[in-house]
C-alpha cells in the first residue's frame, strides 16, 4: 500500500506542476471592461483533430472569432475534437446553444451536411469545403494564387535551380497548393520549375502531422541539390524547418517557405530560415462571417471564395531579409496581374504544363 | 478472481467476498482518477474544492447522462469499446498481448467502408456480408502475428504494433486514393443497405451494433466459460505448462485466440462504420478504439460483464469531452482520468506480481 | 538450558485456515531441533514468521532473552538467524563465492573485493568442515553442493540460529550422511539448528530434540533418545500408520512399452539422455532412481511427447510412439503424474472439476463439439474427489485452495481414472505427508495388481524400495543398472546413483 500511496502522492504533484500552465490558456476572454456593441448572437466553433494550438489553421480560426469578441458581446463556445467520429457529436452540441456553428476543416463535410439538414433553422459555416445546404456558408480559398506568389519568391530566390515542394496528403485542396506555387515558380524561373513540373521534386508525407516524415523528406530534397522548399502539410511542416535549420547550422544555405499562418511568428526559432509564408486567412473567414451574422447579413447556402483579391490570402507580414527589394516588388506586380484576372492561376498540377504566365519585369 | 464467475452453486457470501475483492482496485482507481481531476480544476480555474467537484462531476454528468443526448452520444462510444475491450480480453486470457487490436479494428473499418459501397444488395444480405467481411479481415490481421507467435516465435507485441502502422496506411492509400471522394478526406457513405439500423431515428447515431455488441458479451462469456476453446485458452494463459501437460497444444491456442480477438475487433471496425460512421475517413492518427479496448480489458480484469462496465465508463468519459469543454474545462481532463485509472490498474498488476516475488525476494536477500 | 529462541503463543491465520495456533517452542543453545509435522501442519509457516517473512497475529518471540519483533527477513538477519529453504535460491551462473557474499559483498573503494571474498569463503568452509571450490560455477555443482552453498550463505551473514527447511529432500544417501556430520560441526562450534522435516529416520539419527505439530497445534516436544519412529509417526499422523507397504509378488507380463536407445538434449541444447533402453511390463512397477538432474526428468518428458527426442524411439504395445503429440500420447493410453504438480500437473486458478478433466476435456462426455458439459464434469470431479478421499468443500474450489497432498491425489485421481496401459508417476509423493504417501503407494500398488505397467520416477530411495518391482538406476543419460528390488540395498543404489559400478566394489574398489 506504501508503494501506491507514494504514487498516489507522486500524481498529485506532477499535476500541480500541470495546473500551473493550465491557467493561461484559459479561453474566453473573462473580464472586459465593456465598450463592446451588444448582440444576442451567439457562435459556436468545432475544431478537427488538430484542435488548439496547432499554431496554423484551428488556431487562425479561433482568432477570428476572439476577434469579433472584442468588438461584440459575443463569448464563442470552442470545442475540440478528440477524434474523426466526434466531428457531429461536436456539431450537434454546438448547434443547441448557438445561432452560427463554424467547422474548421473539409473533414468535417459530411458531419456537417447532416447536422445541417437536422437542423434547418439554424446557421452553419464550414471552412475548405463545400456543404451544399441552404443554411451553410461555404468558405473556401484560392490557395493557388497566394502559392504563386510564393513561387515567385522561390523561383527568384533558388541559387541551385531547384526547388522542392512538400504537401500533407495528395489530394484535391493541397494539389491547388502545388499547382499555384509551381506555377509561380515556372513564371520567373522556367528552368526551375522542370523538377516540380515532372514532380521529381515534390513529395507527399502523406498525414499533416509526422514531423519526422517532414524532417526525412526535407533532408532528401536538400541533399539531392534543392535550397527551396515550400510547405502545405500542417505539422509535418515543421520537420521541414527543423532540417533546414540543421543543415544552416552545418554552413548550407537553405530556406523554407510557410505556410496558412506567418510561420516566422509562429515558429520563431527557425525565423531564420523561413523566406515568407503564405497567408490563407481564416482568422478573416471566421470573423467576417460572424460580423454577417450578428448584423444579419449571413447569407446560408454561398459558397464564397477568398482570394487575393479578397485578402483571403496573401504573403505574410514577415519576410526574411535575405528577400531583396526587387523580388518582392516582382511579386506585387503578379499579384496585381493576379487581382485584375490578367493571370487565372491553374489549380491542378497537370495543368501547370500548359499554363504560360505573361512576362512581367 | 474471474473463475469463480461460473461457479453458481457458490455461497452467496462467498461470491460478494470474491466480487468484492475483484472490484475493489478498479473502483478505488476510479475514485482517486476522478480526485485527481477535480484537483487539476481547483488548481487550472482557481476555484474552490466543493465547488471544482461540482463543476467536474456537474459536466460530467451532462455529457454522459444527463440529458437525453447525452445518454444516447455515451452508448455510441460504448459501442465500438464493447468490441475493442472484448477482443483484448480474449488475448489477456491466453496471455498474450495484442496491441494490435488498434490495426484489426481499423481493417474491419477499411473493408466494411469498401463492402459498403457495393450497390444492389438487400440489406438482409449486405449486412451479413460486411459482418462477415470485418471478422474476416480482423482475423486475418490478428491471425498473422498470432502464427508468427507460434510458429517463428517473435513477440507479438512488436508484430502487432506493425501491423497497427500497416492497416493505418494502407487504410489511408484506399481513402485517400481509389475509393477517395473528391475533396473529402474519405471514401463515399456506404449504401443505405449497408447501414445498421438507428432505432432512435437518423440524427441518432445510436444503432443496433450496441445490441451486436452486448450478445457478444454473452457470447465471449460463454466461449470462455463453457467451450472447450475457452477452457485451453484460459489454461494456455494460466498456465501453459499445464496446458500442453494436458494435451493443449500452446500454439494452436495462440493463433486460435489471436484470431478470435482480431475477428472480434474486425467486427468492431465492421459495426462502426455500418452503425455511426458510414464511411472511412484518412487517418491522421491511430481512431483509438483499440487503444482504449486494451484500457477497458484490464480494468474489467478481462472479464466479459466488466467489459461492458468499463465501456460504459470509458463512453461516459468520451461523451462528457463536449460538456467539460462548454464550461471551459480542456479535453484532456479525460485523458487524465483515463490515464490515471490504467496507471492504477497496471499497478494492482504490478504490486500482485511483486507480492507473488516477494518471498523469493526475501530468500535472495536473506 | 540457555533459550536462543522462545516463541510464545503463536498464532497465525490465513483466509480459511489457522496456520499456527496458540503455538509454543523453544531452541536451546547448541542443540538440533526437528520441528516435525505432515505438510500443511504449520510448521513451515511458523519458521517463516521467524524469519520474519510473515507476521504474526498474536503472540511474542524471544531471541536471546529479549523480546524481538521480527518484520523482515533483515531483522531476522540482524538477530543471526539464517534460514536455508526448500528451493535455493541461487543465482546459477555465480560462482560459490560470489552468490555467498552477494548482499554482503566485501568491498575495494566501489569495486567487490573477490579476493577478499574467496578468502573468506575458504576460511568459513574449513571452520565447520565444507568440502567446496569457492570459485565453481553454481550450475556445474551437485545439489548437495549446492545446499552447502546455502548454509555457508548464512553463516556468512553471521547466523547462529540456522533453519533448515526439508533440507534432505533433494540429496542421495550419501550427501544425507554428509549433512549430518556438517550439522554436527556446526553445533560443536556453537551453533542452534532447527530441521524442518517430515521424514522419520533422519529425525531419529540427527536431532537432540522433536517439536510435533500437527493441524497448526503443538503436539509435544521430545527428548529424540526417548522416543521412536512409530511413536513419532503416530503424534504426527494422529493414527497408527503403517510405514512398511504390503504387497504381493509382482506377476509381470507383456511387455507394455519398450524404450530403445533413446536420446534427448536439455534446453541448452546438451545431451541428456544418451541412448536409454529400458522396458515396461504389465503387472509390474519399475522404479527409476537417480540423483536429480540425471535425465529422469526428461525422459518422463519425452515419453510423455513434452519434449522432442532427438534418436531413438519408444513403443507402447506395439506401436511407435516417438514424436507424437502430448494428446496422441495421451489417447494412446499413457497417464502420467507429473514430478510437479504446480508446473505442470494443476492449473491452479482452475476449479477441481477443470483440473479433473484435464487431458480430455474435449472428448464425449466432458464434452460435445465445442460445447462442454459441466454438469458432467462436476459429477465426474466429485467421484474423483469420493474415491480418492480429496479433502475439499466442493468440486468448485480452485485447486490452488487445496493442501499439497490433497492437491497431488486430485492429480493421481485423474490419471489413474484414465485406466491407463502405462502409468508414468514422477516424485508421486514428493512433499506429502505420512498419511497422503500410504494412499498413494495403495493405489499405485492396486494399478499393479490391477495389470498396469506402473512406471515410478523418485529421487526418494524408500519410495523405490518399498515399491518397484525392479530398479533402473538412472545416471548422466543412461541406464546404468537393473536390480531386482528384492535384493537391492540402499547402498548398492547409492553407489550406482553417484556413477560408480557395483563390480567395483565386489572386486574391492572404493566409489
Amino acid at each position: 500500500m506504501k508503494k501506491i500511496l507514494a504514487l498516489l502522492v507522486s500524481v498529485v504533484l506532477f499535476a500541480g506542476l500541470f495546473a500551473g500552465c493550465a491557467k493561461p490558456n484559459q479561453p474566453g476572454g473573462g473580464a472586459t471592461t465593456d465598450n463592446r456593441k451588444q448582440t444576442d448572437k451567439k457562435i459556436g466553433l468545432a475544431t478537427d483533430e488538430g484542435g488548439r494550438g496547432d499554431k496554423s489553421f484551428n488556431d487562425a480560426a479561433i482568432a477570428g472569432l476572439d476577434k469579433i469578441s472584442k468588438e461584440y458581446t459575443v463569448t464563442p463556445q470552442i470545442l475540440e475534437s478528440k477524434a474523426a467520429d466526434q466531428y457531429e457529436p461536436n456539431l450537434k452540441a454546438l448547434t443547441q446553444s448557438n445561432d452560427l456553428v463554424f467547422g474548421v476543416g473539409f473533414k468535417m463535410h459530411d458531419a456537417m451536411d447532416a447536422v445541417a439538414k437536422a437542423n434547418p433553422n439554424k446557421k452553419y459555416a464550414i471552412i475548405d469545403s463545400v456543404v451544399e445546404q441552404p443554411n451553410v456558408m461555404s468558405i473556401n480559398f484560392k490557395e493557388e494564387e497566394g502559392s504563386f506568389l510564393m513561387g515567385v519568391i522561390a523561383g527568384k530566390m533558388t541559387k541551385t535551380n531547384k526547388i522542392g515542394f512538400i504537401g500533407g496528403v495528395d489530394m484535391e485542396l493541397i494539389q491547388k497548393f502545388e499547382a499555384g506555387f509551381i506555377a509561380g515558380v515556372k513564371a520567373v524561373n522556367p528552368a526551375a520549375a522542370e523538377d516540380l513540373i515532372n514532380r521529381k521534386n515534390v513529395r507527399y508525407a502523406g498525414n499533416f502531422i509526422d514531423v519526422n516524415k517532414g524532417y526525412e523528406l526535407a533532408k532528401q530534397l536538400y541533399n539531392s541539390g534543392v535550397d527551396v522548399i515550400y510547405h502545405a502539410a500542417g505539422g509535418v511542416g515543421i520537420g521541414l524547418f527543423n532540417a533546414a535549420k540543421e543543415l544552416k547550422n552545418g554552413g548550407k544555405t537553405v530556406w523554407a517557405i510557410g505556410v496558412d499562418s506567418d510561420q516566422a511568428l509562429t515558429v520563431p526559432d527557425k525565423a531564420d530560415i523561413i523566406l515568407a509564408s503564405m497567408m490563407k486567412r481564416v482568422d478573416v473567414a471566421t470573423y467576417t462571417a460572424s460580423k454577417d451574422l450578428i448584423e444579419n447579413n449571413f447569407q446560408g447556402g454561398k459558397v464564397v471564395v477568398l482570394g487575393l483579391k479578397e485578402d483571403g490570402v496573401g504573403i505574410s507580414n514577415t519576410i526574411n531579409p535575405a528577400v531583396t527589394k526587387d523580388v518582392l516588388d516582382l511579386a506585387d506586380k503578379y499579384k496585381k496581374a493576379i487581382v485584375d484576372g490578367t493571370i487565372k492561376v491553374p489549380t491542378k498540377p497537370g495543368d501547370v504544363k500548359a499554363f504560360q504566365a505573361p512576362e512581367i519585369k | 478472481m474471474t473463475a469463480n464467475a461460473n461457479n453458481s452453486h457458490n455461497s452467496l457470501l462467498n461470491v460478494l467476498k470474491s466480487t468484492y475483492r475483484t472490484l475493489l482496485f478498479p473502483l478505488i482507481s476510479i475514485i482517486v482518477a476522478m480526485f485527481v481531476a477535480v484537483l487539476f480544476v481547483v488548481w487550472g480555474r482557481g476555484v474552490g474544492f466543493f465547488e471544482g467537484t461540482s463543476l467536474l462531476f456537474k459536466a460530467i454528468w451532462n455529457g454522459s447522462f444527463g440529458s437525453k443526448d447525452s445518454l444516447i452520444e455515451t452508448f455510441v462510444y460504448v459501442t465500438p469499446l464493447l468490441f475493442t475491450g472484448l477482443a483484448n480480453a480474449v488475448a489477456f486470457k491466453t496471455g498474450l498481448f495484442n496491441i494490435g487490436v488498434e490495426g484489426q479494428f481499423t481493417i474491419g473499418v477499411l473493408i466494411t467502408a469498401i463492402l459498403g459501397l457495393i450497390s444492389g444488395l438487400p440489406a438482409i444480405v449486405h449486412i451479413p456480408l460486411i459482418i462477415v467481411g470485418g471478422i474476416l479481415a480482423g482475423a486475418i490481421w490478428g491471425g498473422i502475428p498470432g502464427y508468427l507467435k507460434a510458429k517463428v516465435g517473435t513477440n507479438e507485441v512488436v508484430n502487432t504494433i506493425m501491423m497497427n502502422f500497416i492497416a493505418m496506411y494502407l487504410s489511408n492509400y484506399i481513402v485517400m486514393g481509389p475509393l477517395n471522394k473528391p475533396g473529402v478526406a474519405s471514401t463515399p457513405e456506404i449504401r443505405p443497405s449497408a447501414m445498421l439500423w438507428r432505432f432512435l431515428g437518423e440524427n441518432n447515431r445510436l444503432n443496433t451494433g450496441l445490441f451486436i455488441g452486448l450478445l457478444l458479451i454473452a457470447l465471449v462469456y460463454i466461449l470462455f466459460w463453457k467451450t472447450t476453446i475457452g477452457y485451453e485458452i484460459r489454461a494456455v494463459g494460466l498456465n501453459p505448462y499445464a496446458a500442453e501437460y494436458g494435451g493443449i497444444s500452446i500454439k494452436k491456442n495462440m493463433i486460435l485466440a489471436m484470431v478470435i480477438s482480431g475477428g472480434i475487433a474486425g467486427l468492431g471496425g465492421a459495426i462502426y462504420v455500418s452503425g455511426i460512421q458510414h464511411n472511412a475517413m484518412e487517418l491522421t492518427g491511430f481512431i483509438g478504439y483499440g487503444f482504449d479496448g486494451i484500457a477497458v480489458a484490464l480494468l474489467a480484469k478481462s472479464h466479459p460483464v466488466g467489459v461492458l462496465f468499463a465501456s460504459i465508463l470509458f463512453g461516459a468519459l468520451n461523451s462528457s469531452a463536449i460538456s467539460l469543454q462548454l464550461v471551459n474545462i480542456p479535453k484532456q481532463i479525460v485523458f487524465l482520468i483515463q490515464a490515471i485509472i490504467i496507471i492504477f490498474v497496471a499497478a494492482d498488476y504490478i504490486y500482485k506480481w511483486i507480492g507473488e516475488k516477494r518471498k523469493k525476494e526475501a530468500m535472495i536477500n536473506g | 538450558m540457555e533459550k536462543v529462541v522462545e516463541m510464545r503463543g503463536i498464532t497465525k491465520v490465513f483466509p480459511g485456515v489457522r496456520a499456527n495456533d496458540d503455538v509454543n517452542f523453544e531452541l536451546a543453545k547448541g542443540e538440533i531441533h526437528v520441528l516435525l509435522g505432515e505438510n500443511g501442519a504449520g510448521k513451515t509457516t511458523l519458521m517463516n514468521i521467524l524469519y520474519g517473512l510473515y507476521q504474526p497475529d498474536s503472540g511474542e518471540i524471544y531471541v536471546n532473552g529479549k523480546k524481538v519483533d521480527i518484520k523482515t527477513p533483515g531483522d531476522a538477519i540482524k538477530l543471526g538467524i539464517g534460514m536455508v529453504h526448500q528451493h535455493f535460491m541461487l543465482v546459477h551462473n555465480f560462482t560459490v563465492a560470489e552468490n555467498i557474499i552477494l548482499g554482503k559483498e566485501p568491498k575495494k573503494g566501489i569495486t567487490v573485493n573477490m579476493k577478499q571474498a574467496i578468502q573468506d569463503v575458504k576460511k568459513l568452509a574449513d571452520l565447520y568442515g565444507f568440502k567446496i571450490d569457492p570459485e565453481a560455477i553454481i550450475e556445474d555443482i551437485t545439489v548437495g553442493q549446492q545446499q552447502k552453498v546455502e548454509i555457508l550463505k548464512a553463516l556468512y551473514r553471521g547466523a547462529d540460529i540456522l533453519i533448515l527447511d526439508e533440507p534432505t529432500a533433494v540429496l542421495t544417501p550419501q550427501e544425507i550422511e554428509e549433512l549430518g556430520v556438517i550439522l554436527k560441526n556446526l553445533v560443536k562450534e556453537g551453533k542452534s539448528i532447527i530441521l524442518i522435516t517430515h521424514k522419520l529416520k533422519e529425525v531419529m539419527s540427527m536431532s537432540d530434540r522433536v517439536t510435533i505439530v500437527r493441524r497448526g497445534k503443538v503436539i509435544d516436544t521430545v527428548r529424540t533418545s526417548e522416543t521412536s519412529i512409530d511413536r513419532l509417526a503416530e503424534m504426527m499422523v494422529g493414527r497408527k500408520v503403517s510405514l512398511k507397504i504390503d504387497k504381493a509378488p509382482a506377476k509381470p507380463g507383456k511387455v507394455v512399452l519398450e524404450i530403445k536407445d533413446l536420446r534427448a538434449q536439455d534446453h541448452r541444447g546438451l545431451p541428456v539422455l544418451k541412448g536409454v533402453n529400458l522396458e515396461v511390463r504389465s503387472g509390474e512397477i519399475l522404479g527409476i532412481a537417480g540423483v536429480d538432474g540425471n535425465g529422469q526428468s526428461e525422459l518422463i518428458e519425452v515419453i510423455t511427447g513434452l519434449r522432442k527426442s532427438t534418436g531413438g524411439k519408444f513403443i507402447l504395445n506395439g506401436k511407435d510412439l516417438t514424436g507424437k503429440s502430448p494428446r496422441e500420447i495421451i489417447e494412446a493410453g499413457i497417464a502420467h503424474i507429473p514430478e510437479d504438480r504446480h508446473k505442470r500437473g494443476l492449473v491452479l486458478k482452475y476449479s477441481l472439476a477443470e483440473n479433473a478433466v484435464l487431458g480430455k476435456h474435449y472428448a464425449a462426455p466432458f464434452a460435445k463439439g465445442i460445447m462442454m458439459n459441466y454438469a458432467r464434469i462436476k459429477e465426474y470431479a466429485r467421484t474423483l474427489i469420493r474415491d480418492f478421499d480429496v479433502r475439499t468443500p466442493n468440486e468448485e474450489v480452485m485447486a490452488s485452495a487445496l493442501s499439497g497432498g490433497n492437491q497431488q491425489k486430485m492429480v493421481a485421481a485423474r490419471e489413474i481414472n484414465k485406466d491407463p496401459e502405462l502409468l508414468i508417476a514422477a516424485q508421486p509423493t514428493r512433499g506429502l505427508d505420512v498419511g497422503a504417501i500410504e494412499y498413494i503407494h495403495k493405489r499405485l500398488v492396486m494399478e499393479r495388481d490391477r495389470g498396469r505397467a506402473v512406471l515410478l520416477v523418485s529421487l526418494e530411495l524408500d519410495e523405490i524400495l518399498n515399491l518397484s518391482d525392479r530398479i533402473a538406476v538412472i545416471y548422466d543419460g543412461e541406464i546404468v543398472g537393473i536390480l531386482d528390488a528384492k535384493n537391492a540395498t540402499e547402498n548398492e543404489l547409492g553407489i550406482l546413483m553417484a556413477g560408480g559400478s557395483l563390480k567395483n566394489k565386489k572386486e574391492g574398489g572404493i566409489v
